[in-house]
């Protein structure tokens, strides 16, 4: 039981605390973004979700990764309207579920979380690589995180690489067309614009390599 | 036809409150004992879904048989998929891709029918694909088929009902035609015109566009024809009442 911080429970709620600053602090990125493709509440939505997150979790007190993990994504879920709401509380839920009793993180546990994630939000919303949206970042963030896994990474590398290929696929959403969520509905007009839901993946995935490399 | 006995329930999950309500009114006219909830709007009021509120409208809406779960646009099916999963009982619900209004009359006048829980679904995706009914009878040896029994091609029994109600086959009416025949081993075919359509389908009975006034045929084949027949000639000299 003698992992750095970052790999017990008061890491992880942490970790998901910053991920709270940074979804405040991104609120307008990600509304203006919105605004362009979608209907414009995505920055609101998730700013609105994680601080009912960052309340809730100090009355919870959650004892493990994973039921941390379970409130962030039960909060989402009653608390973001929109996709966004059902789809990063499945990828919450998913990855709690991956994480098991375990009371504390490690790479390999990490790379299984991330890939539950984006299962999650597969099942959810039925979306496949390329269909411009928070797939495109949470694909290659997978790949990414087992292959630092593979590398012999700790948890801190295992996220910033995750976090770096979320970044990079969600600046690869900018000449897509979207064949899922509100942007389909604008056909070829939605090329041109970086998804929004891309993009709020890629910062949470920074929040907690940032935080990870922290602590 | 059903008594007091439970329905198949329904839950209405759009993003706007009003769109919700506004198409339980609806189909509530036609099948006012099917228990039906709406579930529209985001929990502060504006537009949206609500997780909880999903949740909460399926408890309320399953008096024992289940619920069918139609729903408007984009993030509802999300909402509406995710509450589902989360109950005890998620093989009790069943959420349905189809056009909301017309799927919701559809669904709630096979639930008022007696329909189980898959019968209900079906009747709300079936809006979709459907296409218009085959005519019962072959209007000539050209599609019949040579190995047809000949007692297939015999016409059905037919009666002539003379619409004397106010509206004629309009909404209400309509659906208390398909409730009444709803249950019967029969195929019943109500004909307007040169149109025709499938007793149970209430949105087939209103397009065919008899007004009052006007006289529609009514044709059943099945062991229980004639038994579907004297209720529909009843229902006429009830003015459908």
């Amino acid at each position: 039981m003698m992992g750095c911080a970052m790999d017990r429970v008061n890491g992880v709620i942490y970790a998901l605390r910053l991920a709270a600053r940074t979804m405040s602090d991104h609120r307008d990125e990600l509304v203006e973004l919105d605004r362009a493709i979608g209907d414009g509440d995505h920055g609101e939505n998730m700013r609105r979700g994680f601080l009912a997150f960052a309340a809730a979790v100090d009355r919870v007190d959650p004892e493990t990764p994973a039921a941390a993990i379970k409130l962030l994504a039960t909060t989402l879920i009653s608390t973001v309207g929109g996709a966004a709401g059902p789809l990063y509380g499945t990828a919450f839920l998913r990855a709690a579920a991956a994480l098991g009793q375990a009371p504390e993180l490690n790479p390999a546990l990490v790379a299984a979380a991330v890939r539950a994630a984006l299962q999650g939000v597969i099942a959810r919303g039925k979306a496949v690589p390329g269909d411009k949206t928070m797939v495109d970042a949470l694909s290659p963030a997978a790949d990414a995180a087992q292959a630092a896994v593979d590398q012999g990474a700790d948890v801190a590398g295992v996220l910033r690489a995750a976090a770096t290929a979320a970044a990079e696929g969600a600046r690869a959403t900018v000449p897509l067309v979207a064949r899922k969520g509100r942007a389909s509905y604008l056909g070829e007009r939605s090329a041109g614009h970086l998804d929004p839901g891309a993009r709020s993946t890629a910062l949470l995935l920074g929040a907690l390599a940032d935080a990870a490399a922290a602590r | 036809m059903t008594g007091d006995l439970p329905t198949v329930g329904l839950v209405i999950v759009a993003h706007s409150a009003k769109l919700a309500e506004g198409v339980v009114e609806l189909a509530g006219q036609m099948a006012p004992e099917v228990p039906m909830i709406a579930a529209g709007g985001a929990a502060e009021g504006g537009l949206g879904t609500d997780y909880a509120m999903v949740c909460g409208a399926l408890r309320r809406a399953d008096h024992g048989l289940g619920v069918v779960v139609l729903y408007d646009l984009g993030s509802a099916v999300l909402t509406a998929e995710l509450a589902v999963e989360s109950l005890a009982g998620p093989d009790r619900v069943r959420v349905v891709d189809a056009p909301l209004v017309e799927g919701a009359v559809a669904a709630a006048v096979a639930a008022a029918g007696g329909g189980d829980l898959d019968a209900v679904a079906a009747a709300a995706s079936g809006v979709r694909s459907s296409p218009p009914p085959e005519p019962t009878r072959s209007p000539g040896p050209a599609s019949v088929p040579e190995t047809q029994p000949a007692q297939e091609i015999e016409p059905a029994p037919e009666i002539e009902i003379l619409l004397t109600n106010d509206v004629g086959l309009h909404a209400r009416p309509a659906a208390l035609l398909a409730r009444t025949v709803a249950g019967l081993d029969a195929e019943v075919t109500v004909a307007f015109g040169d149109q025709r359509a499938d007793a149970g389908s209430v949105l087939g009975l209103l397009a065919l566009g008899a007004g009052a006034g006007d006289v529609i045929r009514v044709s059943a084949r099945g062991t229980q024809a004639a038994e579907a027949l004297r209720r529909v000639r009843q229902l006429g000299e009830r003015r459908f009442q």
